[in-house]
């Protein structure tokens, strides 16, 4: 196994990386009140607390390099560029939403930042992932692919089949479980045979048992690189698990109540953001200047949030575009 | 005139001539490298192209499928193998869920040029789980071409329209037609995705059929032109794009229309069909629209009761003369 040490990140970086956290954190809860106020339809699966993992993932990633996501997915399609408002537009069935109200909350997609989209049956994307993994080694491109799960996720056929497949041909790919503790509204130690549900699976593929902290940007980057840096050198796959809390409920239906008392508030005081904001003053960084990326990365979502509102809506003939590569929807000839 | 070949040797050469004119083309499924695929699709594959290019897999459906999806979203144009089409029910979420959505679902971000052939229906003595004809599955999916060709140069220009296609394509290979045999297909041949094949004119009544079901209505039309009845013969050759058109058009000339399918009656594709023709050829029909399809059983394991399910030469007669003569 290659051994790196990732370098210590600069100040610059971890101010860079707060910003990027609050503004999926405000937008996060834009598309709470958003979906409050009506003006969200359908369903949301938020990722407050998840952040870190995208943030600290994409920190240790190439520009060209592929991300596969589940529908709790808003986060990891902003950590590869998606703005926050065709983020907001997109869930509020908006012209300028990233799929024009055809794919809404549980599909978001960024394909200019190789964010291959947001898959809604779970663990679908784990195949797809090894997909682009064996594209990249085909045409020699040295992209790695990462793919995005929940625990829950652990427990699917496709999870199986994908890592032992890209064992098998020690493809390029990481694959990243965000471990909530909640598959939907149970427990995952009810429902799972081993303690950790993606770690403790790794074995079974000949891989190394990896679990952090997924509250912290820096311990995932770091993490995560290393895993980039063997994919990229042809040492094949790897799972991290990254232990971390949802905020909200399974979705916008769910208020949480299966929750033992406390939990939240234990994992509270591990807030992604509190956890980098405590690492931005530990390195000196003064009052002001978080306070001004705060105030920066507020502006950010409100005017997202104002323009996504402003935008119309997609235009009625979007319906019946896109089915094919030809850009309709014909099926007789 | 050239040397007949068979609808199995047509599989492999129209994926091997695709394979040479275009180096993103790769082949992935279980079996198909050094052993040739369980029916010989792939058959010297492996040998021209090596392991670059042809992809052993495990056992693994979701696995084969999924990553030929992902690849083919990223620049690449696999040609997946599923063994046989009832598997298609073990990575149904790929094929129903993932691949005819995702470019619409991201607002057309994405494409999917990806095929996956399959060998379909019965009359081998495979039973109920290794010999349905499941095209109908796919067309009940909005996003999935499908073809079903019926002749070795069918198979070769329908795989080279399907390999170029920038949509994903079912491309089912019947099981029974393996060993049949017809003309080689010349160089560069391409039959356009969406262009059904009159086979044979007619002017008393239409018979279309898919795949397997075509040498049963050209051996139908055969002995009931002895009888003075002229029938049509319409090989559809692909279900989406559906080319109604030219059914339409021969209806309008026969006024009489059986479709003959090899699924079971429920749920099958001449159900869509006949509805096209009631909704838009109704004043053309002399007789009510028939179909006749399997009966609505698992297929049986015994030739004899599999004989009883399946449609037949016999069936497609009688019915016919019952319309003409009615």
């Amino acid at each position: 196994m290659l051994l790196v040490d990732p370098v210590a990140p600069t100040t610059e970086e971890l101010s860079g990386w707060y910003e990027q956290l609050l503004v999926i954190r405000g937008t996060e809860k834009a598309a709470f009140d958003l979906f409050m106020s009506g003006l969200v339809k359908g369903t949301t699966h938020l990722a407050a607390g998840h952040e870190a993992v995208a943030v600290g993932t994409s920190a240790a990633l190439e520009p060209g390099d592929y991300v596969w996501a589940t529908y709790r997915g808003h986060h990891h399609a902003m950590a590869r560029g998606l703005s926050a408002e065709a983020c907001l537009a997109e869930l509020m069935s908006k012209a300028t939403g990233s799929c024009q109200g055809k794919g809404g909350s549980m599909h978001l997609t960024h394909a200019p930042g190789n964010m291959m989209g947001s898959y809604a049956i779970i663990g679908a994307h784990l195949p797809m992932a090894v997909g682009s993994a064996w594209s990249a080694v085909l045409r020699k491109s040295g992209q790695v692919s990462v793919a995005f799960f929940g625990d829950g996720a652990t427990n699917i056929g496709a999870f199986h089949e994908a890592i032992n497949l890209a064992v098998v041909w020690k493809l390029p790919v990481v694959f990243i479980c965000e471990n909530n503790l909640y598959m939907e509204y149970t427990p995952i130690s009810a429902v799972t045979a081993v303690e950790h549900p993606a770690a403790d699976r790794a074995a079974a593929y000949a891989l190394a048992r990896i679990v952090i902290d997924g509250n912290d940007v820096v311990t995932v980057r770091d993490e995560v690189g290393r895993a980039v840096t063997r994919a990229r050198a042809g040492e094949g796959p790897s799972i991290i698990e990254c232990m971390t809390y949802r905020h909200y409920g399974h979705s916008r239906t769910d208020p949480a109540k299966y929750r033992p008392e406390g939990e939240l508030e234990q994992w509270l005081m591990r807030d992604p953001v509190k956890v980098l904001r405590d690492r931005l003053v530990a390195a000196g960084v003064g009052e002001a200047e978080l306070e001004s990326i705060e105030a920066r990365a507020k502006a950010v979502v409100d005017a997202a949030i104002e323009a996504a509102k402003a935008a119309p809506l997609s235009d009625p003939s979007e319906a019946f575009t896109d089915v094919w590569a030809d850009g309709g929807s014909t099926w007789r000839s | 005139m050239a040397e007949l070949i068979t609808y199995r040797e047509a599989v492999s050469e129209g994926i091997a001539r695709e394979m040479r004119r275009d180096a993103s083309v790769v082949c992935i499924g279980e079996d198909i490298g050094a052993a040739g695929g369980v029916f010989k699709t792939a058959q010297g594959l492996f040998d021209e192209f090596g392991p670059s290019r042809v992809w052993d897999t495990p056992i693994s459906e979701q696995a084969i499928v999924g990553a030929a999806m992902g690849a083919a979203m990223t620049g690449v144009r696999p040609v997946a193998e599923i063994m046989f089409s009832d598997f298609l029910a073990v990575c149904w979420d790929f094929v129903a869920n993932e691949i005819p959505k995702v470019r619409y679902m991201t607002g057309g971000q994405v494409k999917v040029p990806l095929v996956i052939r399959t060998a379909n229906g019965g009359g081998l003595g495979f039973g109920a789980q290794h010999s349905q004809a499941v095209e109908n599955w796919a067309l009940s999916v909005p996003g999935l071409v499908i073809v079903a060709p019926s002749s070795p140069a069918d198979v070769v220009g329908l795989m080279a329209s399907a390999i170029r296609s920038d949509d994903p394509v079912l491309f089912f290979e019947h099981k029974a037609l393996f060993a049949s045999k017809g003309a080689p297909a010349p160089q560069g041949h391409l039959v356009p995705l969406g262009q059904a094949a009159t086979l044979r004119e007619g002017t008393d009544i239409t018979l279309v059929g898919l795949a397997w079901s075509v040498p049963i209505i050209e051996q139908a039309a055969e002995q009931l032109s002895q009888e003075g009845i002229s029938a049509e013969v319409i090989d559809l050759r692909t279900l989406v794009p559906l080319d109604a058109a030219t059914v339409l058009t021969s209806v309008a000339k026969t006024s009489r229309i059986l479709i003959v399918e090899e699924n079971p009656f429920q749920g099958g594709w001449g159900g869509t069909l006949a509805s096209i023709v009631a909704d838009e050829a109704f004043y053309d029909l002399d007789a009510p629209v028939k179909r006749l399809a399997a009966a609505c059983v698992p297929l049986p394991f015994a030739t004899h009761l599999e004989d009883q399910v399946l449609p037949s030469v016999a069936g497609v007669v009688a019915t016919a003369q019952a319309m003409v003569n009615g």
